[in-house]
């Protein structure tokens, strides 16, 4: 990453924005959510939830799938899938329920987004791994438990 | 202009468009210590990501810490047709960002 390179970009995204990727791209209802801090440093799924979504506990459902390997030699690099068939679904959330902050990722999903996504997280010890989704403005959970070797996020 | 630091596909097939993304970023936790000189290794890691599909959003997301070095990304949407612009961007907690825009291509790979 050079210098030059990032000021360019930032000299776009500051001046031209409109015209590359400023205001008519990026709308409002998405950049101006705050990224939430006090869910990210939350130290238990408990407090995670309730930063996050402030309301309930979410249904245990059998209508969403993780596939993740049973055991992950990495923490590091653990391959997750999540997908559901339930309808009309918002957003996922994924979360590693023992680690040291259990908030992974939220993605959030147009309507003509499938309910489908893949990454790579990272494990601190063998854990859970927990999915939430909103569907039709009620949220539903799935974990499933992750055996990992050498930890994600130590020296 | 230097070398981006999005690696991006979208490629259609049977009406599903689905989206590939390799991003080159350290994801430092904050947590971890350098291990010559002992000091913390300060936080760095993307928190927003963005796609957009012919200017609308079709998917953003909101990472935190636990995303992987060098994150993948994979997901899908309906409606695009090939040529259509795929924009992805992101925003890490130094502020740093970077965007790639691709046009959609016809997967050859058969289902």
């Amino acid at each position: 990453m050079t210098l030059p390179r990032r000021s360019f970009l930032k000299g776009i995204l500051a001046t031209g924005g409109a015209m590359a990727l400023g205001t008519s791209i990026l709308p409002e209802t998405v950049m101006a959510k705050e990224w939430p801090q006090n869910a990210f440093e939350a130290e238990n799924v408990k407090d995670v939830l309730l930063k996050l979504f402030k309301t309930v506990t979410p249904k245990e459902s059998n209508q969403i799938i993780i596939d993740a390997p049973d055991i992950a030699e990495n923490g590091a690099v653990v391959p997750i899938e999540v997908t559901t068939k339930l309808p009309k679904v918002e957003s996922i959330t994924i979360l590693g329920e023992k680690n040291p902050t259990p908030l992974v990722a939220h993605f959030n999903f147009a309507n003509n987004a499938d309910a489908w996504i893949k990454t790579r997280i990272k494990l601190g010890e063998t854990s859970n791994i927990i999915a939430i989704v909103k569907a039709d403005g009620r949220f539903y959970m799935a974990h499933r438990a992750v055996k990992v070797t050498i930890g994600g996020c130590g020296g | 202009m230097a070398k981006s630091t999005i690696r991006l596909q979208a490629k259609l097939k049977n009406n599903v468009t689905q989206v590939k993304a390799l991003i080159k970023h350290p994801m430092e936790i904050g947590t971890r210590r350098d291990l010559k000189t002992g000091k913390l290794i300060p936080a760095h890691f993307i928190q927003e990501i963005i796609c957009t599909h012919n200017g609308e959003v079709v998917m953003s997301a909101i990472w935190g810490n636990g995303i992987a070095k060098n994150p993948y990304l994979a997901f899908r949407f309906q409606g695009g047709v090939v040529g259509d612009k795929v924009i992805l961007l992101w925003k890490d907690n130094l502020g740093q960002e970077d965007m790639r825009e691709v046009k959609i291509k016809k997967s050859r790979r058969r289902r």
